[in-house]
């Protein structure tokens, strides 16, 4: 072959590295074609769209951060506001309303149409279904919330889909990895990026923090959790508009595991230190008390609230650094300058992928292990 | 006005963080200066206390949010 393997590595490199541009590649397009509207438009009418369209552009780019961050039922690429026409793919949405109802949310048209499924009327609102009738009425509280019934909601939507992906990737690679160990000892192809990672996790992170004699049986779950939360961070990098370490639920259940497996697996001393505080004066022991328990409820918070921050943070950044493309008033100097910075913040997001990752698993391990490890009793206490 | 002070707030929960930070990654400097052979211990240490008050500094911002 005349391209060699280097260059071809080269290009492939270029190509990924690319491929984050194409996303907002259209809807860069979009803006252009706005532009060269308004030079068509006589001076008096410029002077009166240049007040109101950034108010009404920086309006937009705020809805769409905020629907990107949003879970839904279709994965949207770009939209052609014109037309009215979004491109992507469709998910399957599963109800339980007197009986199943699995259809397609293409049904749904992106909100904008009721679906009726077998004499049932539903309504996207905000990205929640809600059972309508067949005019699709949505009864409003004095809140503005709607009252209308929601089904009970089991639907693949973008991050189940994601969570389901993923998952099938960590058991396609590791089943692989370990059926190379019955081969030789030495893995081959892509187990052995993955063999360093394992020892990274068993030598750094769960030897030093539970300890020689107890790590073997958490394995599973740290290094579970750690690949689990590295690969969505990395996902949630493509342009596909995946957030699902960036939400609120997703974490919520991550630590919740933790905090269960921390407290199933706790030993006597554990509880002893929580309740009793073994070395002090009874009247300390009952203001401790209080303040234990609550402290064991609030490490799997800090937990949940640092991933899902840091991962929303981090998408809200890049999103709003490419926004300044639309609302700035200079294209020529406004896109070098977003696209340096959003590079320069993308680069720093995959450290944070690895990083919050790393301490997700390196705090799990911590909480684990000062609930089984043996009490040293130097001291009276 | 509510804006406001919530920006205001978020202002001071970052400067407190900054200053947290800039605490710890200055001791761990020099601590790692004093003791280089101790530099992944101190790491992995700095690293978590970092992320116990990046923790802290979070919460205070989505619950001013």
């Amino acid at each position: 072959m005349v391209i060699s393997k280097k260059p071809l590595h080269v290009i492939v490199a270029i190509a990924l590295a690319i491929l984050p541009l194409f996303s907002f590649a259209n809807v860069s397009n979009d803006s252009v074609k706005e532009e060269s509207h308004e030079v068509h438009a006589t001076a008096a009418e410029t002077h009166h769209e240049a007040a109101a369209e950034p108010q009404d552009k920086k309006v937009k780019v705020d809805a769409y951060i905020q629907h990107h961050l949003q879970d839904s039922y279709d994965f949207t690429f770009f939209s052609d506001e014109k037309e009215g026409k979004h491109y992507g793919f469709s998910l399957p949405v599963i109800l339980i309303d007197n009986g199943l109802k699995v259809f397609s949310s293409s049904k749904f048209h992106h909100g904008e149409t009721i679906a009726e499924v077998d004499g049932n009327y539903y309504k996207m609102y905000h990205g929640k279904i809600y059972k309508t009738d067949a005019l699709g009425t949505i009864e409003y509280d004095e809140a503005h919330h709607p009252t209308n019934v929601k089904p009970l909601d089991f639907s693949i939507t973008k991050n189940v889909f994601s969570m389901l992906f993923t998952s099938i990737l960590l058991l396609f690679m590791f089943i692989g990895l370990a059926k190379s160990y019955k081969k030789e000892p030495i893995p081959t192809g892509f187990g052995r990026v993955l063999e360093p990672l394992i020892l990274f996790i068993r030598e750094e992170i769960a030897i030093p923090n539970i300890g020689e004699k107890k790590y073997r049986k958490f394995m599973g779950y740290l290094l579970t959790v750690f690949f689990l939360i590295w690969l969505l961070n990395l996902l949630g990098m493509t342009p596909l508009g995946i957030n699902v370490t960036g939400n609120i639920s997703v974490t919520i259940c991550l630590a919740l595991f933790t905090y269960f497996i921390t407290q199933f697996s706790a030993n006597k001393d554990y509880w002893k230190h929580i309740f009793w505080m073994p070395g002090v004066p009874v009247p300390m022991k009952i203001i401790l008390m209080p303040i234990e328990i609550l402290g064991t409820l609030t490490k799997p918070f800090a937990l949940l609230i640092r991933l899902f921050a840091n991962i929303t943070a981090g998408h809200v950044v890049i999103m709003s650094l490419i926004a300044m493309i639309f609302v700035g008033k200079n294209l020529a100097t406004d896109l070098p300058i977003s696209l340096g910075l959003t590079l320069f913040i993308s680069i720093i997001e995959v450290l944070v992928a690895f990083l919050q990752a790393f301490i997700f698993t390196m705090l799990s391990s911590l909480f684990i292990g000062m609930a089984v490890q043996d009490h040293h009793h130097d001291d009276n206490h | 006005m509510e804006g406001t002070l919530n920006l205001i707030g978020a202002g001071l929960v970052v400067i407190g963080a900054g200053l947290g930070l800039g605490k710890i990654g200055g001791s761990a400097m020099d601590a790692i200066a004093r003791q280089p052979e101790a530099a992944g211990k101190i790491q992995t240490a700095m690293i978590i206390i970092a992320a116990l008050l990046e923790g802290l500094a979070f919460a205070a911002l989505i619950l001013g949010k």
